[in-house]
């Protein structure tokens, strides 16, 4: 009601005044380059990149290489993978964290390593993996191995690692979410007669949909437009389509096929920030109406 | 007061299931709740605690491996004994090293101040005022954060060479904002719904005019918000690697960029030294701002 108030005596020029920046310069440095990158991916390709004036379809048609659809069905293979194990191991986490009475501890030994620089942790699985690295060295010291194993520069390197780096992203809003649930809808179900399985499946699960939804698509984008991890511990038969789309601005310099893989990108993740924005809104509804959670519970016996 | 405010009180009130056996233990009143019950889905050793404690180890053994090997005294993985040679040379030895350390800094600094003036600003905007665009710019807010960051890094190459806007600095600093900005819209955003509108009203019918409104009541009561939301931009303008890859010109390599020019060396004893100060300084920077963490991991 004081928002309403507010609102009626002072109109809506200060709120353009307030946000008018920040929409200015997000539609500037946004939204425009991702407009051009449409535009650019129905152009003719330019001799030293760049392009040329002249409609095309060509650089979609180039996307249906073979090689290129290879490297696309990988790249959905290894994300589905990568987030699967992610989304796995993350939940317990964000349960025990949320259970825990330490949580700032807890939170702050999540978020050291998830800030720290990248390319440093990437490098870290470097020296642990690669042919003299630590673990070839060690077994070598210990006399289990003689030659090196290759542990390095696979597709196995590559999961591992991304499940490294993405893991954090899926932890932090299962954590927020399930911080939020309240146990004693646990209880009341282990009380009605449910096993813990059931409990969680039926009680616990449902509940913190919209923190699953959030972490799956904050794991499986990134990972699906993953760059940095396939270059330096992936193999060239483990390179994914972020790859592609960068040789393809710096290297073979063809900008039109570079935006029409992004455009593509950039279609698949807004559906999932849709998904993610309209399960948001109907986990809100939901957890507005008591009596829906009664249903749950009571259905269980 | 409004209802969120409200039902906050009422969790923390909330008796946590073990208070409650404590509590009541020893008791025989009518509310005892059998311990075993209460305890199966909180023990100390429990499948989720185990697993948490595992994920931990995973996400900070890479990093305790390169740290001991900083301390070796050669090259390579394989132990030769203790050595500080390798701190020797990133502190008296990497000139370049520190001149792309102090070009991050410049970015991560005026990146996220200016971040953070117009994201807190557009979300005081957007949550308290109803206008026609306020749906666009929530939208064009919210992208950025979701779209993979090959994608924002190649359109803005090919967005700052279409306007011929030569790569540098000056392009890093642009990119590093507009990644920034929708973070810190998000962190202030999450304070101003907690915001209890009666202060603002207050301060009206005591006179104050807009701007001293905003100065004295508005901006002080939204800033742990705020500061939260620029401590994100900092830790993420210093991280960035893929955008900053893209933009950056010559002379302009930031510390992610110089480190990936000596990572593609294979394992190099100065990154390892490198390593330990970067997580010591982020160490330090968890522990002065504890008490926003909680806020972070909500928005990210």
């Amino acid at each position: 009601m004081n928002t309403h108030h507010l609102q009626e005596r002072r109109g809506r020029r200060l709120g353009i005044t307030y946000s008018a920046p920040m929409g200015l310069w997000l539609t500037v440095f946004f939204l425009v380059p991702l407009g051009i990158i449409i535009l650019y991916s129905f152009l003719k390709k330019g001799l030293y990149g760049g392009v040329e004036w002249e409609f095309t379809l060509s650089a979609y048609q180039q996307m249906f290489n073979p090689n290129f659809m290879r490297v696309l069905f990988r790249t959905l293979w290894v994300a589905t993978l990568a987030t699967c194990f992610t989304i796995l191991l993350a939940l317990p986490c964000g349960y025990a964290m949320a259970r825990s009475r330490n949580q700032v501890l807890w939170l702050a030994l999540v978020i050291v390593p998830f800030w720290t620089n990248s390319l440093i942790r990437i490098y870290a699985w470097i020296a642990i993996l690669s042919s003299e690295g630590f673990v070839n060295e060690a077994l070598k010291a210990i006399g289990l191995i003689s030659e090196s194993l290759p542990l390095i520069y696979n597709q196995g390197a590559v999961i591992t690692v991304l499940i490294y780096m993405y893991i954090p992203f899926a932890i932090l809003p299962l954590f927020t979410t399930i911080d939020k649930f309240d146990f004693q809808l646990l209880e009341a179900a282990r009380d009605l007669g449910a096993t813990k399985a059931e409990s969680i499946v039926k009680v616990l699960l449902p509940n913190i949909r919209s923190g699953i939804i959030t972490a799956l698509i904050f794991t499986f984008i990134p990972i699906f437009g993953a760059y940095t991890v396939p270059l330096l511990v992936g193999g060239k038969d483990s390179y994914l389509i972020g790859n592609i789309i960068v040789d393809q601005v710096t290297k073979t310099r063809n900008w039109p096929l570079a935006s029409a893989f992004s455009l593509v990108l950039t279609v698949l993740s807004t559906i999932g920030v849709i998904w993610m924005m309209t399960s948001n809104a109907s986990e809100k509804a939901r957890q507005k109406s008591v009596v829906q959670v009664a249903d749950t519970n009571g259905g269980l016996s | 007061m409004n209802g969120k405010g409200q039902e906050r009180i009422v969790k923390k009130k909330r008796l946590e299931p073990s208070r409650l056996v404590e509590e009541h233990k020893g008791s025989s009143g009518p509310y005892r709740i059998p311990r075993n019950q209460v305890f199966q889905d909180h023990r100390k050793f429990g499948f989720s605690n185990i697993m948490l404690v595992l994920v931990i180890l995973f996400l900070f053994m890479p990093l305790f491996v390169v740290i001991t090997y900083s301390f070796n005294a050669t090259r390579g993985m394989r132990w030769n004994g203790f050595s500080l040679v390798w701190y020797e040379k990133l502190f008296f030895d990497s000139k370049e090293l520190w001149r792309a350390f102090g070009n991050s800094f410049i970015i991560a600094i005026t990146s996220s101040l200016v971040a953070t003036i117009l994201g807190s600003l557009a979300a005081v905007g957007i949550k308290w005022y109803k206008f026609k665009s306020r749906a666009y710019i929530q939208t064009v807010s919210f992208l950025p954060m979701v779209l993979p960051e090959v994608i924002i890094g190649i359109s803005m190459l090919i967005f700052f060479t279409a306007v011929r806007i030569p790569l540098g600095m000056f392009t890093i600093f642009v990119a590093h904002t507009t990644f920034n900005l929708p973070f810190v819209f998000l962190l202030v955003s999450a304070r101003l719904d907690e915001f209890d509108f009666s202060i603002i009203e207050a301060a009206r019918d005591l006179g104050a005019t807009e701007m001293q409104t905003l100065v004295k009541v508005i901006i002080p009561s939204i800033m742990p918000g705020v500061m939260s939301g620029m401590l994100m931009a900092v830790t993420m303008s210093l991280e960035d690697f893929v955008i900053t890859f893209f933009v950056s010109g010559p002379g302009s390599a930031t510390l992610p960029l110089y480190v990936y020019s000596m990572i593609r060396y294979g394992v190099s004893p100065v990154i390892n030294a490198l390593s330990l100060v970067l997580i010591l300084g982020i160490m330090l920077i968890a522990l002065l701002f504890r008490r926003f963490l909680k806020t972070i991991a909500a928005s990210s």
